[in-house]
């Protein structure tokens, strides 16, 4: 039984892996080798691909681009949701159900619905193609993730935690700043993951709101196919490099997933 | 918890409140806007009633992209709850097994949507993926940009893919916070496997499943940019969900008016789905 039990997870892992392993080895051939040759591994190893996107500013800064609004919309997502959901976890107040539910309900909105809405929305305020108005037309979906993940968390903490703060003298934001943030730092690492994670991977917004000064590099991808015909081998190596920034943050969030994971509501 | 009524709470409130309010509000009064009038470019607007309202609903492109998308979501929560719920339940509990099986599992759910879909391109393509290529060595006919039944079975094994990361993730959080006491008393009562899945493991991740059913139905509904690029819609209308059927008006042909309206019920379906779901949970919620 106990080796038996191996099997699923593995076999589910070489299903996960086997497509990313194909983009790998497509990344490493020259386009000409994809479309006549095909083998399981490249038959003319070249870095060819990966040296273009190196060199080609228009490539590379998709990449900054894109790090840079999520960086942006992680932060900010946070931070707002920080005091909400305390609030949220700790007091009763008006309308809160209400707010509750209505925050969530944004959560439910398909993007395609807000697409052309906010592409007029955020030209009328000028943001339009800057990382900025990216970062914030993805708190549509961020913030109440983050408002929700982070209650769950903090309604786990015990409220005697508050009151022996405030006997034992400590003022309000000394209290929240030196005590409670350490306490659910856990609960924190989860949301940044969560909300870097749903800021990355979204393309249909952020490609509505872009030209040419913060396009995102998915964006960059799919307008070279339509361009340059099919650059197969060009197309490969963006798509893995895309994965980079996903695995480090999965490489240092690990612990907080496995542990994390089970403490909050999530 | 016993909360404290404390009005000043809000001021915790308002920058969550302003952000979201500021991306919500407008582009959505902006769609109702559109949604009760004609444009004829240039901002002349002419006040147009319920009557796309009235088209949306009646047309059969609509009916037929709706029951595609119901279809493609049930199919997609029938496959994924049970495999992740499975594979949750054969991961390695410590030791080393823990951090790999994480890291790997939780790869798909950190690449983009439009790579995943190229991915899933070459991947499956007849001639030089591997998946269209090993298919059709075996001796079937396989070949997605042609045949509706292979670009759904293609668009569902990728979304399998994609997601079940997600539930196997969610599911293993419910089994961790197990307290060892209850495997020990089920053993001592002579408990079969099923049993303990469906007595213990099963209640306890009675949450962490409710979420990733939610998220899951959520997400399958709205899908756009995957299937946009693995198959664009076709051959045909075949995988021609929502969202798609969406952009396709919205921006391809510009429809604003019906755009809208579409835009609107769409968002009430799923609007009125999760709320019928949420407090479904919450009336079980309190009777425990």
């Amino acid at each position: 039984m106990k080796k038996i039990k191996w099997v699923v997870p593995t076999l589910y892992i070489i299903f996960l892996m086997l497509p990313i392993y194909w983009l790998l080895n497509m990344s490493f051939k020259s386009t000409t080798e994809i479309i006549n040759v095909y083998s399981l591994w490249p038959q003319d190893f070249t870095l060819d691909n990966y040296r273009t996107i190196f060199t080609d500013s228009t490539w590379y800064m998709g990449y900054v681009n894109s790090i840079t609004y999520t960086v942006f919309n992680t932060i900010l997502s946070v931070s707002a949701a920080l005091p909400a959901a305390y609030a949220f976890s700790r007091y009763k107040f008006l309308g809160d159900k209400h707010l509750f539910f209505w925050l969530l309900t944004n959560r439910m909105a398909p993007p395609a619905v807000f697409a052309l809405p906010f592409f007029q929305f955020y030209s009328s305020v000028n943001l339009f193609d800057t990382h900025i108005a990216i970062a914030l037309s993805h708190c549509l979906f961020n913030i109440p993730l983050a408002v929700w993940i982070l209650e769950g968390f903090m309604s786990a903490v015990p409220k005697e935690l508050d009151e022996t703060a405030y006997v034992d003298g400590y003022s309000f934001p000394k209290f929240f700043f030196k005590i409670f943030i350490p306490t659910i730092a856990a609960g924190i690492g989860i949301t940044m993951f969560f909300c870097f994670m749903f800021s990355w991977v979204e393309l249909l917004l952020a490609k509505t709101l872009t030209a040419t000064i913060a396009k995102p590099i998915a964006a960059i991808m799919t307008r070279t196919s339509s361009t340059s015909g099919y650059e197969l081998g060009l197309l490969a190596a963006a798509g893995s490099l895309t994965i980079i920034p996903g695995a480090v943050v999965i490489y240092f969030v690990r612990n907080y997933i496995a542990k994390g994971f089970a403490m909050g509501r999530v | 918890m016993n909360k404290t009524y404390n009005q000043k709470a809000w001021f915790f409130v308002v920058p969550v409140f302003v952000l979201v309010a500021f991306n919500a509000v407008v582009p959505l009064m902006t769609v109702v806007n559109y949604s009760f009038q004609e444009t004829f470019g240039s901002n002349v607007f002419a006040w147009e009633g319920t009557r796309w309202f009235k088209q949306i609903l009646h047309s059969e492109r609509f009916h037929a992209s709706l029951g595609r998308q119901f279809i493609f979501t049930f199919i997609i929560l029938l496959i994924q709850l049970p495999l992740g719920i499975a594979i949750a339940l054969t991961m390695p509990k410590k030791g080393w097994g823990v951090p790999v099986c994480l890291i790997l599992m939780s790869m798909p759910l950190l690449i983009p949507w439009n790579v995943v879909g190229a991915m899933w391109n070459i991947f499956a393509l007849p001639d030089i993926g591997f998946l269209g290529n090993s298919l059709n060595s075996l001796g079937f006919d396989y070949n997605f940009t042609q045949q509706s039944g292979d670009a759904w079975f293609t668009t569902i094994l990728m979304d399998v893919w994609h997601w079940t990361s997600l539930v196997v993730l969610l599911s293993y959080a419910g089994l961790n916070s197990i307290q060892p006491a209850y495997y020990q008393a089920a053993e001592i009562d002579g408990a079969s496997r099923w049993d303990i899945f469906r007595y213990i493991e099963l209640p306890k991740m009675k949450k962490v499943l409710t979420l990733a059913i939610l998220l899951r139905f959520m997400d399958s509904f709205m899908i756009y940019t995957e299937p946009f690029v693995l198959t664009g819609g076709g051959p045909g209308n075949a995988t021609n969900f929502l969202s798609l059927d969406l952009v396709k008006m919205a921006l391809g042909q510009f429809d604003l008016g019906p755009a809208a309206a579409m835009s609107l019920i769409y968002f009430l379906i799923v609007l009125l789905i999760c709320w019928v779901f949420y407090s479904l949970m919450m009336k079980n919620e309190g009777r425990t």
